[in-house]
């Protein structure tokens, strides 16, 4: 008997919407062994990580306010993955809109008004698309492949913020530590759900799905990207810009990523400091895939990823877990997904051969 | 020792890391494979190799334990790419990320200890020049990486297993009615980059700085990616890629102790701009990339 | 007659629901030329294929000299003595001849270069060994896939469509060749659609139509009308020769351009000046491979020009060489590209949306947004008024034959009612009765004042559609030839540049 794939007359949709459920159960078969091997309790573990996020609205605003920056990064990222431009470099993206936003409160400490938060979203925003023009350049004019430049500029970008941290940014009633001055009130983002940490960056986040579907769903600039993405030599063809699609993904990318960063200083954190981002920019790429790289899969695969953090927080304190576990499910997820995903395109054929051809 | 003494004696242990994972991924690419897991592996590679020394086992066994860590991982992303024909690119971040994750779970105790590296082996006479004696001092994994490229640059250059990638990487297509097995030997391949990252990470963590913190790769395996593209896929020219990022990530060092009033974080910083500037300059050259290059890198293959 | 020296009973094939092949019984005997012929579709490639081992049947037995075997591989095959030469050269360009020959025979390059030479001088197949494929004309490449063959010492050498790449000069010098392969003891199975060549060479032909049998005969003791309806079904359809037609304003015009291609491996055009008229059909001919391709990218702004050498390409009375196919598209220009799936049509895309690629102009999108109600109604019109079969304007374009998406492709670049229509390779892999439908519409287009360019591999076609022909040649094109006075070895010295109009 031989195994083999054969493509499919059109794309299943029905595997469309089942390749992330597949995953997620291989995902946690797989991890149910590792757990084991490492003598942690699975059920108490998946309970913690899967179940918890969702059992109080304590938790559950928690894991709101990750899915706001996840949501963000990830369609902005999902733009470009369609035109296949590999915007790999969204945490430091994310790092330079943090930074960007920071400067207000930071060079503006006692500055008040209503004006001061929404500028600094708009000063993040550009910071991070900014960072995303060295990449966009150097792929239109200099043929470099925008895989690896987004990446080394993720590493300078941490290097910035460490430079800020240890120097002209640390606040010099900080007790030497590598973080800025508070902001101040009006440099907060205000909160959205009374009594939690939920603030208006989440509707910005849903927001930003509803455009993305827009743009890519029902648009001709979208439906050029996807172009783009499938059959290069069709978009030329036709006549539709590689060096704009190029551009137009790599600036939406650190546009969305800037803003998040920003919306992560002035919400949560209200200060510039080293941690800003835990990997937020590379969680996006999973959300990303998972979501099926479709405006309306990101949503839920942002608030899916989003609990998991949560959940892996919840772990780490109740089941003693490392919070690296959290990072190895993610993984595992994306190679699960990947597999899954073939299937969309691909049915397994379980070809007996016949005798005379081969035996 | 002067500045640049210094850096001649340590340049080529430092550049060791990015040589072993660039040739893998050369073999790889060739093939017609492109596998961005190589941090990820590496990382896997390191704290693997970390923990088997730390507990006695000694570096052989500590690199050969890496090597199939690095195997079995990109394997994993064999699979993806090869087995079910996933985007090779997306294939490679998610094994990637996967590595990174691995590795920081099973260096979780490790974190901030340390080990015992490797002597290092003098070659009689030229170790006792002046300036460039240091060049002549190094450990025996400097000395067999070196062997090791001479072996892959004659591979490519000599023997029908070099033609035979170089086929495969070309035109698929043409190779498989010709009868090779393509997937097959793309799966070797992809071993093989595998178990040299793998190496690369295990010389990372146990030799040149013998301690275990996580994120410790800290960006060389995307270097190593860059390096095969800066030497247009030819052994010779990666070999002096390495070099001069190992001469690179040195130079920032000098730079610190002889207190030159640059920001720690600009040095730091070095090797990527570094990265990203060469890297511009070669790519430009798309004559250059197109005689060299590797026709079907990337694409799916499937009979 | 002597036992068959390969023998196939029952072989069978499908590609999912597409039955390429189907209980294909085949005898080939000893030192013969055997033809299977059949036109596009029919099953040909696939039939060599498991011969060759590259795929394995469904079902079915193949014997060789009588015994029974199992190919599952190519080097089996090999083994055995079977060699093939592939239509689509399975050469690697950045490797030596001698290279790619060492990859399937032992040897060091220089004793396999020396056989090399001598296989060259005995069969008329000169080659240098150490010069690099992609240096090499197609000619020449296929003299290097049948060295390649020679070299294993076969007993059976598979052609799949050789003639398709060479000039008619060339083609007798390959069947000189084929000759003596037979005289030696090397049996011949010789594939193809076109008729003559079958009568003036094979001693058995066998005919294949929708992957069944449906001759089995001495091609020399039947007509073309008998082999015809065996192929087809019926009749070959009479060639168009279409009258004259009194031709309008110039439409497009190069006048004397140069470009060198970003691609190392491509052809550089020289001095290359055509000049097509409203209502007239300009064929431009030559071997694939002599900047064809990269003629057609400048054409249809694919490959753009400086702002400073804009009128090095003309488009209905303005300079356009600095504008994009978007652009050129808007004057007035429609274009049919060589490669289907991918360039000319996005293979996971459904027919709806490939109609959007080029064809948004036609009142698709309000505003930027996609009107999907009209873009059914535009696909649904071309599938109809073109006979794509198909089930619908939702399907993927990569699940039509190669016939039915070059139908839809042309469908939608004619409904763009353009002036100019440019047609790369308008009916490669098409089955003999779309071509007729496809050429008698491109004489349409010309009888309605559309100034129609083909490129074309085909020289009959060429002859069958065109008013004039140029000839293309290591990046030369020649003068303007008439189509209806010119003879073709006149246009076959032209294709190998042996007039030294091309030097």
């Amino acid at each position: 008997m031989t195994l083999r794939l054969v493509r499919r007359e059109k794309a299943s949709t029905r595997m469309a919407v089942l390749a992330p459920l597949l995953a997620l159960l291989a995902a946690m078969v797989l991890n149910l062994l590792l757990f084991l091997a490492m003598g942690k309790d699975p059920a108490a573990v998946f309970h913690a990580m899967l179940l918890e996020p969702f059992s109080s609205w304590a938790g559950f605003s928690e894991v709101l306010l990750k899915m706001g920056p996840l949501l963000l990064i990830a369609q902005g990222l999902a733009i470009g993955f369609r035109a296949k431009v590999f915007n790999i470099g969204a945490e430091g993206q994310f790092i330079l809109g943090a930074i960007f936003a920071s400067a207000i409160p930071v060079y503006f400490p006692q500055a008040t008004g209503a004006w001061i938060w929404p500028a600094m979203l708009v000063l993040g925003a550009l910071g991070g698309a900014l960072w995303a023009v060295v990449p966009a350049f150097w792929r239109v004019r200099l043929n470099a492949n925008e895989i690896l430049v987004t990446l080394m500029m993720s590493l300078i970008a941490i290097q910035v913020l460490n430079y800020l941290l240890l120097g002209p940014w640390k606040d010099p009633m900080g007790f030497n530590f590598p973080q800025s001055v508070m902001f101040q009130y009006d440099a907060m983002i205000p909160i959205l759900l009374p009594g939690t940490r939920v603030n208006v960056s989440l509707l910005i986040a849903l927001f930003s799905a509803l455009l993305a579907w827009a743009y890519m769903q029902r648009s001709f600039g979208g439906y050029q990207f996807l172009v783009g993405g499938l059959a290069p030599k069709a978009a030329t063809y036709a006549g539709f810009s590689e060096a704009r699609a190029i551009w137009l993904s790599l600036l939406i990318g650190g546009f969305a990523a800037g803003l998040a960063g920003a919306a992560e200083v002035a919400g949560p954190i209200g200060q510039l400091q080293r941690s800003i981002s835990t990997g937020y920019g590379y969680a996006a790429i999973i959300v990303a895939y998972l979501g099926g790289l479709h405006p309306v899969g990101i949503v839920a695969s942002s608030l899916f990823m989003a609990a998991l953090y949560i959940g892996g927080d919840n772990a780490m304190v109740s089941a003693d877990l490392p919070v690296a576990a959290v990072r190895v499910f993610q993984g595992t997820l994306l190679v699960c997904y990947l597999a899954a995903v073939t299937f969309v395109r691909f049915r397994l054929d379980f070809g007996a051969s016949v005798e005379g051809g081969r035996v | 020792m002067s500045g640049m003494s210094f850096i001649l004696a340590g340049m080529l242990a430092a550049a060791t890391p990015f040589l072993l994972a660039a040739l893998g991924e050369l073999v790889v690419e060739r093939a017609g494979v492109l596998n961005l897991g190589l941090e990820g592996i590496m990382a896997l590679g390191a704290v693997v190799a970390f923990i088997v020394v730390y507990h006695g086992g000694g570096h052989p066994a500590a690199f050969a334990v890496a090597a199939l860590a690095g195997c079995a991982l990109s394997l994993v992303f064999g699979f993806l790419a090869l087995g079910v024909r996933a985007n090779q690119v997306a294939a490679g971040l998610a094994v990637g990320i996967l590595g990174q994750g691995l590795s920081s779970l099973i260096g979780n105790s490790y974190e901030s200890l340390t080990v015992t590296g490797l002597a290092k082996w003098a070659v009689p006479g030229l170790a006792d020049l002046p300036v460039v004696g240091g060049l002549f001092v190094q450990d025996i994994v400097v000395w067999l990486s070196l062997l090791a490229t001479a072996a892959i640059w004659g591979m490519f250059r000599f023997s029908k297993l070099g033609l035979i990638l170089r086929a495969v990487g070309e035109n698929p297509q043409a190779a498989r009615a010709i009868g090779y097995r393509v997937i097959a030997i793309r799966y070797g391949a992809v071993a093989f980059g595998g178990a040299m990252a793998g190496l690369a990470g295990a010389y990372a963590s146990t030799v040149y700085t013998p301690l275990w913190a996580d994120g410790m790769i800290a960006g060389r395996g995307w270097i190593a990616l860059a390096l095969v593209v800066f030497g247009t896929w030819l052994t010779g020219r990666i070999f002096f890629g390495a070099l001069l990022f190992g001469a690179v990530s040195l130079a920032s060092l000098v730079a610190q102790t002889e207190g030159w009033a640059v920001p720690s974080q600009l040095l730091s910083s070095l090797p990527y701009i570094v990265t990203i500037i060469v890297l511009g300059i070669i790519t430009s050259n798309k004559r250059l990339l197109k005689v060299n290059g590797v026709a079907s890198l990337g694409e799916p293959f499937g009979p | 007659m002597s036992a068959p020296l390969l023998s196939l009973r029952g072989m069978t094939k499908g590609y999912g629901p597409v039955k390429a092949n189907q209980a294909i019984d085949l005898d080939v005997a000893p030192n013969s030329i055997h033809a299977i012929l059949g036109e596009n579709g029919a099953g040909k490639s696939t039939l060599m294929k498991l011969i060759y081992g590259v795929e394995a049947p469904d079902a079915g037995e193949v014997f060789w000299n009588g015994a029974p075997v199992h190919l599952h591989s190519p080097g089996e095959a090999r083994r055995l003595g079977i060699g093939m030469v592939f239509q689509h050269f399975s050469l690697f360009e950045t490797l030596t001849v001698v290279e790619n020959i060492s990859l399937i025979v032992a040897g060091t390059k220089a004793t396999l270069a020396a056989r090399i030479r001598e296989l060259g001088r005995d069969f008329g197949l000169e080659v240098d060994p150490f010069a690099e494929v992609h240096a090499l004309s197609v000619g020449e490449r296929q003299r290097v896939e049948i060295i390649r063959c020679l070299m294993t010492e076969p007993k059976l050498l598979i052609l799949d469509e050789p003639t398709s790449v060479l000039p008619p000069q060339a083609v007798g010098l390959l069947f000189e060749t084929l000759r003596r392969l037979r005289d030696r003891g090397v049996s011949i199975l010789f594939i193809s659609h076109k008729l003559d060549e079958i009568q003036a060479i094979c001693d058995r032909a066998t005919i294949l139509r929708a992957g069944r049998v449906t001759g089995n005969v001495d091609p020399r003791e039947h007509d073309a009308h008998d082999l015809a309806r065996m192929m087809i079904g019926r009749d070959m359809p009479p060639p168009l020769h279409p009258d004259p037609v009194e031709p309008g304003e110039v439409r497009l015009e190069l006048s004397g351009l140069d470009h060198a291609p970003d691609d190392p491996f491509g052809v550089a055009l020289q001095g290359v000046s055509l000049s097509l008229r409203a209502g007239e059909v300009l064929g431009i001919a030559g071997i694939s491979g002599n900047g064809q391709s990269e003629l057609s990218r400048l054409i249809s702004g694919e490959v753009r020009l400086s702002e400073a050498r804009r009128d090095d390409v003309r488009m209905l009375g303005q300079g356009v060489g600095h504008l994009g196919p978007g652009a050129r598209r808007a004057l007035g220009f429609a274009f049919v590209p060589e490669e289907r799936l991918g360039r000319g049509a996005v293979p996971e895309m459904t027919l709806s949306d490939n109609s959007l690629l080029t064809a948004h102009g036609q009142g698709m999108l309000r505003r930027g947004f996609i009107d999907r109600v009209r873009e059914a109604e535009f696909t649904a019109a071309c599938i109809r008024d073109f006979d794509v079969r198909t089930p619908g304007p939702e399907a993927e374009a990569g699940a039509l034959s190669g016939g039915n998406l070059q139908k839809f492709i042309m469908g939608r670049e004619i409904s763009l009612r353009p002036k100019v229509l440019f047609v790369a390779q308008p009916t490669w892999g098409v089955d003999v009765g779309a071509a007729a439908a496809i050429r008698q519409r491109l004489v349409a287009m010309r009888n309605e004042g559309v100034a129609v360019l083909v490129i074309s591999e085909e020289l009959e076609e060429l002859f069958e559609v065109c008013d004039r022909i140029q000839v293309m040649h290591k990046g030369h094109l020649s003068a303007s030839l008439d189509a209806r006075t010119t003879r073709a070895e006149e246009i076959g010295r032209l294709m190998i540049g042996a007039d030294g109009v091309a030097a």
